[in-house]
């Protein structure tokens, strides 16, 4: 027998399960592919063959060529690959379909989270804890400023500014994958009843969604409104959509965002935010140590963001870990 | 606190000047007193609490997170209040936060030895937000845009009331001006003032262009090359005043020292030199006043090798009677007899520039040999002397070469030796009346035209005032005036304010000058000659 976990090796591109020759959330084209979630720093298209939740093939369908071989795996069903690992599923609670993936191999276990996050989310499936030795984590928000306040909290400041100005719109650039729909689930959630207002670019990620049972209520396209329409009305669109031509469409609009990022001022201005809304699908810092703790794996592995804080937590509190230089995941548009 | 803190992140967000002028007008009428008079006067930075430094918090943050993971934080926050605020083992609830007076006075009561035990137990009553309005109004700097001027148009907006009034009262009352408010935002008496210093708003000249006076209304002085001020002698107390009303009468003590009878004068500041106005009694260039400028103590050598002179413009207020309704020729025969009355050592008098007609001004002019003269000041005489700038009364004949007032926008970093320097700089100017909301916009960029003195000091400025950072470009806040020296200007379609200026440079740093005063695109449209 090898030593321990030499069959998992992280390089630049992914995680390589090298019995079963295949990757986790390879950033190039490879045979075969584990796929954690749908966001485009851990899916792509090429493959030759992709196992992944049938939401995050759905998901990738609409948004990557994935013609090639396809794979659904459920939440906590076992399959082989390569005759000698055991890949098991497990819901991350970070967007639809999303997964950790639980790797087992000579009696060996790993875990990789792909992204994840502990706070109830109505549009997916929350997140589990699974006992491992290997705990290979996101960090995308792993600095203690990091601590996101309750969703409940954040969408108070959205109606009240709706409230507030009732001749203007407010309008939320939001992630078109997971982050708009949850936004919107959670304004439903807290009786907003009204139509909300879509960019174009979102209309096709939210029918999936509600195809998925998620329900967003009556949501319109911007392109088939009035600006007199929109008054008083919630928009959402792409962040990258907030500060563009596109928005001069809308009545006179707030500019708000929803994003972990929105916790640190700087972060908001640049963005050219009036109305920052600390919303985020990942773990922030109490919940990524808090994790680790729970899990409490003989090694922790860091992937993701900011590495650095997190090995030192890791350090101060005496737990074997390292950082892994993944290329292509910094600082995801979330 | 609460509405405080909310202000200040609202007005961190906020880019428009209409906006953070109706924030702050919107939170002056909504807040009571003590409280707004305390948030006004931090928002100006008029509160100073030395027991409280950075590096106080710093310290404190020492004693409860690691080190390592602290300055992982602050680099990425790039802030040390807000990175403490959020840092803070407090959590997020302020179920009873103090008010803003009972934290002013706390603070106030402050000392180095106890503010270690004393700053925790405010910020343990406060969320991130409140703790980051407290540590940012404890050590001062608030850096989110709100100039003095903005705020002093943002209460005259809420109280509906005149900005020149709020501009006589504010300079001579103290926070948290209760009387200012009774006045404005209760119908009260207007403050009694008269036996406070206070700053008189200036009155100011529009540029000449291709207006031709004649010189029988006009009488004609030099425009010397120093910084305009007001010397304020009241009930035996002086102050000196510069241009945007800021006291700075401990930068230059010995002109209050020598002040002798009670007045409100206007001059210019200038050291003594051979430069502007002769080799006797003369002036030196500005580059020698820029020495003095800034200081807050000024040492017996700076005293001795650049002494401080007024050379006087006019008199508004000669022992108690009121000039300022006056014809200027006679207020200025009234200035020519005082000035036998004040020292010759540290004020003289502005002398009149004689030329048969226009014409014959405009050779003056175009002769100047003093590089240091900035060009002619033409002044009505029987104008009054009227706050701001009326058109028609008083007018700027500017020298060779084309020169605005800009304000500095954006900063990059330069090449070389200079790698290490903000020293590339984009300025811009108003789209309109700036008290009207009036947005800068680029008008162009220059990276010379100023000493490695200079450079340095700038750089420190920049990297203070940061708003926003773009890869190597920063944003600063709208603080400095550079007057920019340029050959010609052109339109362009490329550039969003229509125009491209040629070879412009830095002429000058006007530390002194308001950023509202700063020029408009219309004035520099008006030289395009395309
Ligand atoms: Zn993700
Ligand atoms: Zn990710």
């Amino acid at each position: 027998m090898s030593a321990p976990f030499s069959w998992i090796r992280s390089e630049p591109w992914g995680v390589h399960v090298v019995p079963a020759d295949c990757w986790v959330d390879p950033g190039r084209a490879v045979e075969r592919a584990l796929v954690t979630h749908g966001h485009a720093d851990h899916a792509r298209g090429g493959h030759g063959e992709t196992i992944a939740t049938s939401e995050t093939l759905a998901i990738m369908e609409l948004r990557y060529d994935t013609r090639a071989g396809t794979t659904p795996v459920q939440y906590g069903e076992t399959i082989k690959i390569g005759g000698s690992v055991d890949a098991t599923f497990v819901p991350a609670g970070h967007v639809l379909g999303s997964a950790q993936i639980l790797l087992e191999h000579a009696g060996e276990r790993v875990v990789i989270t792909g992204d994840y996050k502990r706070r109830p989310d109505p549009t997916c499936t929350p997140f589990e804890v699974i006992p491992c030795d290997i705990f290979i984590t996101e960090a995308t928000f792993g600095l203690p400023v990091f601590t996101h306040p309750p969703i409940e909290e954040e969408i108070g400041k959205l109606s009240r500014a709706l409230s507030d100005h009732p001749d203007r719109c407010v309008l939320v650039g939001a992630y078109a994958l997971g982050k708009a729909q949850r936004v919107i689930a959670e304004l439903r959630a807290a009786g907003h009843g009204d139509p909300i207002y879509l960019h174009g670019a979102m209309e096709k990620m939210c029918q999936l969604y509600q195809d998925h049972g998620v329900d967003l209520g009556e949501l319109r396209l911007v392109g088939d409104h009035d600006k007199q329409d929109m008054r008083g009305s919630i928009v959402v669109c792409p962040p990258s959509a907030l500060n563009d031509r596109w928005s001069r469409r809308l009545p006179d609009p707030i500019t708000a965002m929803a994003s972990g990022w929105m916790r640190v001022r700087q972060r908001a201005r640049q963005r050219g935010v009036e109305l920052p809304l600390v919303i985020s699908d990942h773990a922030d810092w109490n919940e990524l140590t808090a994790t680790i703790d729970e899990v409490d794996p003989v090694e922790t592995w860091i992937t993701h963001g900011r590495e650095e804080a997190l090995l030192r937590w890791c350090e101060l509190g005496q737990r074997r870990a390292r950082a892994l230089a993944l290329v292509g995941r910094e600082d995801e548009d979330e | 606190m609460k509405a405080f803190a909310a202000l200040l992140d609202a007005l961190v967000y906020t880019t428009s000047r209409n906006r953070k002028l109706s924030l702050l007008a919107d939170y002056l009428r909504d807040t009571s007193d003590p409280d707004r008079g305390w948030a006004m006067a931090a928002l100006t930075g008029e509160l100073d609490f030395p027991a409280v430094k950075s590096s106080t918090i710093r310290n404190l943050m020492k004693d409860r997170v690691d080190p390592v993971l602290w300055s992982l934080s602050r680099d990425f926050v790039g802030d040390t209040a807000e990175t403490a605020s959020l840092l803070w083992p407090g959590g997020n609830s302020d179920v009873h936060p103090p008010s803003v007076a009972e934290v002013v006075e706390l603070l106030a009561n402050l000392t180095r030895a106890s503010a270690p035990a004393e700053l925790p137990k405010l910020l343990d009553q406060l969320n991130p937000n409140g703790r980051f309005a407290l540590i940012k109004l404890a050590t001062g700097g608030m850096r989110i845009g709100v100039s003095a001027r903005l705020a002093k148009t943002a209460f005259a907006q809420a109280f509906d009331v005149a900005v020149e009034e709020v501009e006589e009262y504010w300079h001579a009352l103290d926070a948290p001006y209760p009387e200012l408010f009774a006045w404005a935002a209760e119908g009260g008496d207007p403050p009694d003032v008269s036996n406070r210093p206070r700053f008189r708003p200036f009155m100011l000249a529009h540029p000449l262009e291709d207006t031709v006076v004649d010189l029988t209304d006009f009488a004609v002085e030099w425009k010397w090359d120093g910084i305009r001020v007001q010397l304020v002698r009241v009930a035996g107390q002086t102050r000196l005043y510069s241009r945007s009303g800021d006291d700075i009468s401990a930068t230059f003590p010995e002109l209050l020292d020598a002040m002798p009878l009670d007045a409100v004068l206007d001059g210019e500041l200038l050291v003594r030199g051979s430069q502007q106005g002769g080799e006797i009694g003369g002036a030196a260039s500005f580059n020698a006043l820029q020495q003095r400028l800034g200081r807050k103590t000024v040492s017996k050598k700076m005293l001795a090798e650049f002494p401080a002179f007024v050379r006087l413009y006019d008199a508004l207020i000669v022992e108690g009677e009121d000039l300022r309704e006056w014809a200027w020729s006679k207020r200025r025969t009234a200035l020519e007899k005082l000035i036998a009355r004040l020292p010759e050592s540290h004020f003289d008098l502005s002398s009149l520039v004689e030329a048969r007609n226009f014409e014959h001004l405009a050779a003056i002019r175009e002769g100047t040999r003093e590089d240091a003269i900035e060009g002619l000041m033409l002044k009505r005489r029987d104008s009054a002397y009227i706050a701001g700038r009326k058109v028609g009364l008083w007018y700027k004949w500017k020298r060779d070469p084309l020169l605005v007032d800009c304000v500095l926008m954006y900063a990059q970093r330069g090449s070389g030796k200079r790698s290490s320097f903000y020293s590339d700089y984009t300025f811009g100017c108003w789209d309109g009346d700036p008290d009207q909301g009036a947005e800068l916009l680029p008008v162009g960029k220059a990276y010379s035209g100023f000493t490695d003195a200079e450079l340095k000091k700038l750089d420190r400025l920049v990297r203070q005032t940061t708003l926003n950072r773009f890869g190597p470009v920063r944003e600063v806040e709208r603080t400095l005036v550079f007057e920019v020296a340029f050959d010609s200007v052109h339109s362009s379609k490329r550039h969003k304010s229509g125009l491209a200026m040629r070879f412009p440079r830095i002429h000058r740093i006007r530390w002194d000058k308001p950023v509202h005063e700063a020029d408009r695109i219309e004035n520099l449209r008006s030289l395009i000659r395309d």
